[in-house]
């Protein structure tokens, strides 16, 4: 075992006892601190396939800004002092049949996959690369996903709004 | 001087080559590496100590007073009695506190703070790692500091501190946004993500002259990012006590303390870096350039915390999102359209066009604070039927 190998089983275990925690845990601080450690074993997975950009973006768009934002969320909307919560609801029949389903496509997927091994070098551009990408081939899904988060933006605007008045 | 200018370059070579004579060479890379790691963290430690003393000593010129001025002469033993007294003062864990996250937070406050000294480049060869995503790697990694703050708020289980992590966190945020942009301004000038380009790239004039604008911008997002005072809300003393670090004594708020003057340093050194030219300067070795330049910028924070009176939280949240992001936009646009043009007139076209959008900004909230000061001064029944 190289030590390659090793640090990305480290990672990954990391990143699997930090899903496990999120929705395990019963506490939903904790759960979003395992959440966090997910993100960021997941960072690491990313620097070890030498993709350093996403490694970065990932560090500071989920750890740094998005998951920040769901704490702040889960502190203005819930009740700050009855701490524990309940992991389940009513809902938790349908929650497993969707996820037992998913997980069987995702099984069946994954068994009868051939993980070709890619036969050319990774590119060496990195940021300029992505950035030519993303301006020139893949503009438009590019743009699309910008103007989803515009249409989510000025929808939370609006929520907002109906409820002051 | 070539051999005072690259001291240190000569010495990872001495050194490297003495280890090498009896270890093998992973053996060179790892003891290079533990001797870097010690260094860097000796030095920020002394320097954090030392900033204190300067602060209160500066804060105290401005106030018209002495300082510290008992621990040894000029007061300059200070700092060490200082952290004495923080070490052996009793540890208290609060009677509902989260205890596994109150315990962790100092820990997830530090070691973010320390990272950035992996990339940020003090002189020609001493930068531990050069990076090519260096410029993104500092506020990504800054930014878990966040966390750190959130979690000292909310295991503490005190709502003074819960509502100074929760100000931290929108705060950081809030100013991360115009922070970055300002700091893509300077990689669109530069061309490069990598600190060293960056750096190298400030050769013949620094970046504060084409990026006027950018500069101010990045400089109030800083002092914000780092919880400075006129932006020192998330523990204001007024109103919550100290914020997020109420409940900590002894060697957990000294941990807190040691990582946001680390912080402060951290941001001050981005800024040199990117703005004042790095290394670059005649005469004195590059590192002592870069020093200056760095003490600098602290000198500048110890003012505007000396000089400014603490800012409300609605201010500071006007202050991000109507006034900074908008300005640091146009700057990456202004930025932008000038690489496009292809002027090669050095750092003139950047400078004039930042001193125009400062100019019509500056004009712009003028005659929106008379219209409110006037909209003010009217009596109630005017304004209502208006």
């Amino acid at each position: 075992m190289s030590l390659t190998q090793a640090v990305f089983i480290l990672l990954g275990g990391m990143a699997v006892l930090g899903a496990l925690g999120m929705v395990t845990l019963r506490n939903l601080f904790h759960s979003a601190l395992a959440m966090i450690l997910a993100l960021f074993s997941i960072a690491g997975i990313y620097v070890l396939l030498e993709a350093e950009f996403l490694a970065v973006v990932q560090v500071l768009v989920y750890v740094g800004a998005i998951a920040m934002l769901i704490l702040f969320g889960i502190m203005l909307t819930r009740d700050i002092v009855g701490r524990a919560s309940a992991v389940r609801n009513r809902q938790w029949p349908l929650a497993l049949a969707v996820s037992a389903g998913l997980l069987a496509v995702l099984a069946v997927a994954l068994v009868r996959a051939a993980w070709p091994l890619a036969t050319y070098a990774p590119a060496q551009g990195g940021v300029a690369d992505l950035g030519l990408a993303l301006m020139g081939p893949y503009a438009l899904p590019f743009e699309v996903a910008s103007v989803l988060l515009l249409v989510a933006m000025v929808g939370a605007l609006i929520i907002a709004r109906e409820a002051r008045e | 001087m070539p051999s005072l200018n690259n001291l240190f370059g000569f010495l990872q070579d001495w050194i490297s080559g003495k280890l090498s004579g009896f270890l093998p060479p992973w053996g060179v890379t790892l003891a290079m590496m533990v001797i870097t790691i010690v260094a860097l963290l000796l030095f920020l430690v002394v320097t954090v100590m030392y900033l204190t003393y300067l602060e209160r000593k500066v804060l105290a010129r401005i106030a018209d007073r002495l300082g510290p001025n008992r621990a040894g002469p000029l007061g300059i033993a200070q700092p060490v009695a200082d952290v004495l007294k923080l070490i052996v003062k009793e540890v208290i864990v609060p009677a509902r506190a989260d205890v596994p996250v109150y315990f962790l937070a100092p820990v997830v406050m530090v070691a973010p703070a320390l990272l950035p000294y992996a990339v940020l480049p003090f002189g020609p060869r001493m930068v531990p790692a050069d990076i090519s995503v260096a410029v993104l790697f500092v506020p990504a990694v800054t930014s878990i500091t966040t966390l750190a703050l959130l979690m000292a708020g909310w295991g503490s289980g005190n709502k003074f501190s819960l509502l100074g992590g929760l100000r931290a966190v929108a705060q950081k945020v809030s100013y991360s946004i115009p922070l970055l942009l300002a700091f893509l301004a300077v990689v669109l000038v530069s061309g490069s993500l990598s600190l060293v380009r960056i750096v190298e790239a400030q050769a013949s004039y620094p970046f504060l002259l084409a990026q006027p604008l950018g500069f101010i911008i990045a400089l109030i997002c800083c002092v914000a990012e780092v919880n400075r005072s006129p932006f020192d809300i998330p523990e204001a003393e007024s109103e919550l006590v100290a914020g997020y670090h109420t409940e900590y004594s002894g060697v957990g708020f000294a941990m807190f303390f040691l990582a946001e003057y680390i912080g402060m340093f951290t941001v001050s050194a981005m800024l040199a870096i990117l703005y004042l030219g790095g290394w670059h300067g005649p005469l004195l070795p590059p590192y002592i350039w870069f020093l200056i330049k760095v003490y600098l910028i602290l000198c500048v924070m110890f003012w505007l915390r000396g000089t400014f009176p603490r800012v409300r939280v609605d201010q500071l949240m006007n202050l991000s999102w109507k006034v900074l992001l908008p300005l640091s936009m146009v700057n990456v646009a202004v930025v932008a359209l000038v690489d496009k043009l292809g002027l090669r007139l050095g750092f003139l076209p950047g400078l004039v066009a930042g001193l125009v959008v400062m100019a019509v900004a500056a004009a712009v909230l003028r005659t929106r604070r008379r219209a409110r000061a006037a909209a003010a001064a009217r009596p109630a029944w005017q304004v209502r039927e208006a």
